[in-house]
């Protein structure tokens, strides 16, 4: 480890008039120093992640089967053809994808906002004054957050299944449970079915749209995909409630008091105080949940690959399988840059919606 | 924990004053009910895991086992489990020492070295950390394809070191530190690369502890990765094995007590990690917030 003294720097150096300090030479130095640290993650994140997705931008508009190599005569140009037979042409990679975005539609609209409720109540009711066991509670709550999704998914898998721990529960408060995982039959079906609705209405069954009729569009997530969504909730919430409680620890006392002295009663002082601060970071909540839900993978390779009756596929998994159990992979990569396409749209959205109201309020 | 407990309080946070006793008493039920309900699947999990198939089935709601067993862990230890730990390890210790040094490395060169294109790196960076890990299944597959490393321990391995998460936390543990002491350095006739191993480094214990734990946990447990950058069974993980295990070879019929003792053994370690640098973790969260 010499302290070399690069020679183009202190060229450079040399040639100006007279410095008052030796700047020159260091900042020469720096400058190499500079590339030279940051080079290898540089490396890295070219080697895998630019030059990965612009590989499967090719393979996306190929026909590659997997065989031979993709980028030296084994796939051929197809244009748009993978892409339009999941979005516009009707037949079965349509009919998949859309039931995936389906499914995970469901999936985002009730874990994001459980997720948020209950992380936000948690750190509330943590945050009190004199609060006995406090670290043993948040201990309580985040452990789920560490530990593997393989594990956590067993532990779900055991305890949802047809005689398990949450139908003993439920047979001991007199109900009686579904069979969870194996049970496909959506929510708001289930629900209209108590209403006296047993088969879908002409109007529902007979329209619909991109190759779905309305009446499976608005079955709602199934009973299975509703162990998935208590799954999600439970392993994340511990997270954001972390990041809802250092946000609370951020607000000054004196803000409280203030309010106090204005008389406000507990419930006003969280609601009309303490929430518009906690704005920032409810936005990062919403914004990581919806980016983190739209990504569900790794519980529906393992407790259901997409069934019962294709009800707990997603467009991650559909992905996965179109590619390496089809080798369909030109629709494979397809359907991960249509989901690469909706997360960022979503994205923009959410901000653009949360941005406006902040407008309004103000 | 008491020290942040102690500064927390020094600094008078915000904690809501004296509740009536009634609204007291429903805080501590909420709480203990909502403790109860993260706790008890952990419970079961331990429980049954040293308990026999019938016992697990017919039984699920009590935690204890009728008749202890080790059977569960007797059947793991004659299948590849010992194996799939050992990869777990290898490759959960590569890829976290691999990010310790490069994060640091990219972390303190973003953070303090003047050099031109800085700022077009530090963006390239926050870009990356943009892009959703799922839709990058298919495409790591091609990569790793293309330059034969697939189904090999370097590519299970060095594609996870690429981290711009932990490259942005460094970088911001950086600027948080006075530059004193490295221009001290510097006036000593210390070059970069000196100043930087042996002043800067260590003085960053702390954002390297939650590197480490943060690292070591999340490639513990990837699965995705193993998935799509491996197929022999050799180089299986815990989680890509214990996933065959589950859905694979012995299908959905039962043997829960052996599922559940193999989530249970690959869960310990990430536990110890985590009860003994729980304060790290917590901080690397928070610090999302408090920046």
């Amino acid at each position: 480890m010499t302290t070399a003294t690069g020679t183009p720097a202190a060229a450079r150096a040399a040639k100006r008039p007279a410095p008052r300090r030796p700047r020159g030479g260091i900042r020469g130095h720096e400058a190499a120093a500079g590339w030279l640290f940051t080079a290898p993650v540089l490396v890295l994140l070219a080697l895998f992640l630019v030059l990965p997705i612009l590989m499967a931008a090719w393979v996306s508009v190929s026909d590659w089967t997997g065989q031979g190599n993709p980028f030296s005569g084994g796939a051929h140009f197809v244009g748009a053809k993978n892409f339009s037979s999941l979005l516009t042409r009707d037949g079965l990679a349509r009919q998949d994808l859309m039931t995936s975005l389906r499914n995970n539609f469901y999936y985002v609209l009730l874990v994001v906002p459980l997720q948020t409720a209950l992380a936000l109540f948690l750190a509330i009711v943590l945050n009190r004054r004199r609060l006995a066991g406090r670290g043993f509670f948040r201990t309580a709550y985040y452990f789920p957050s560490v530990t593997s999704s393989v594990a956590i998914s067993i532990v779900f898998l055991f305890m949802f299944s047809g005689g398990g721990v949450v139908n003993a529960l439920i047979s001991s408060a007199g109900g009686t449970g579904p069979n969870w995982f194996a049970d496909p039959d959506g929510l708001i079906h289930i629900l209209l079915d108590k209403l006296g609705v047993h088969s879908a209405p002409a109007a529902l069954a007979n329209h619909g749209l991109l190759g779905q009729s309305w009446w499976d569009w608005l079955a709602g997530p199934s009973v299975a995909m509703t162990a998935l969504i208590v799954l999600a909730v439970w392993t994340t919430s511990g997270t954001f409630m972390l990041m809802f409680l250092a946000a609370l620890q951020n607000i000054p006392a004196e803000v409280e008091e203030a309010a106090l002295i204005d008389g406000a009663s507990a419930w006003q002082r969280t609601r009309l105080v303490v929430l518009p601060m906690l704005r920032p970071t409810l936005f990062l909540v919403l914004t990581l949940g919806l980016i983190g839900t739209w990504q569900v993978f790794d519980q529906v390779y393992i407790i259901s690959q997409g069934n019962p009756a294709k009800t707990t596929l997603t467009p991650a998994y559909l992905s996965y399988t179109t590619s390496f159990n089809d080798q369909q992979w030109g629709q494979g990569a397809a359907i991960a840059f249509i989901l690469f396409a909706i997360i960022v749209a979503l994205t923009a959205l959410q901000r653009f919606v949360l941005r406006e109201r902040k407008a309004d309020a103000g | 924990m008491t020290l942040t407990e102690r500064t927390a309080r020094a600094r008078k946070p915000y904690r809501p004053g004296q509740l009536s006793p009634r609204a007291r008493a429903a805080s501590y039920a909420a709480l203990l009910l909502f403790a109860l309900i993260y706790i008890f699947p952990f419970l079961i999990e331990l429980g049954s895991s040293f308990k026999t198939d019938a016992d697990a089935t017919n039984h699920p709601l009590n935690p204890l086992p009728q008749h202890w067993t080790l059977a569960a862990f007797h059947q793991l230890g004659q299948q590849d489990f010992p194996l799939w730990f050992a990869n777990s390890a290898f490759v959960a210790v590569s890829v976290t020492a691999g990010r310790i040094l490069f994060d640091s490395m990219a972390g303190y060169a973003l953070a303090r070295l003047r050099f031109r294109g800085r700022g077009a790196v530090f963006s390239a960076v926050i870009a990356v950390m943009a892009v959703p890990s799922v839709v990058l299944m298919i495409p790591k597959f091609l990569v790793l394809n293309e330059f034969g490393i697939y189904n090999t321990y370097s590519g299970m391995i060095i594609p996870l070191i690429a981290d711009a998460a932990g490259v942005f936390i460094m970088k911001q543990f950086f600027e948080s530190i006075p530059g004193s002491v490295e221009e001290a350095a510097r006036i000593d006739g210390a070059g970069v690369l000196r100043t930087f191993w042996s002043v800067v480094l260590p003085m960053a214990r702390p954002a390297l502890i939650t590197l480490t734990v943060l690292s070591f946990q999340g490639s513990w447990n990837e699965l995705s990765h193993f998935i799509v950058s491996r197929q022999s069974p050799q180089l299986n993980t815990l989680t890509s094995g214990v996933a065959t295990l589950v859905s694979g070879q012995l299908g959905k019929g039962n043997q829960y007590p052996l599922k559940l003792s193999a989530a249970l053994l690959m869960t310990i370690p990430v536990a110890l990690v985590f009860f003994f640098f729980q304060r790290h973790i917590m901080r690397g969260t928070e610090g999302a917030v408090k920046e």
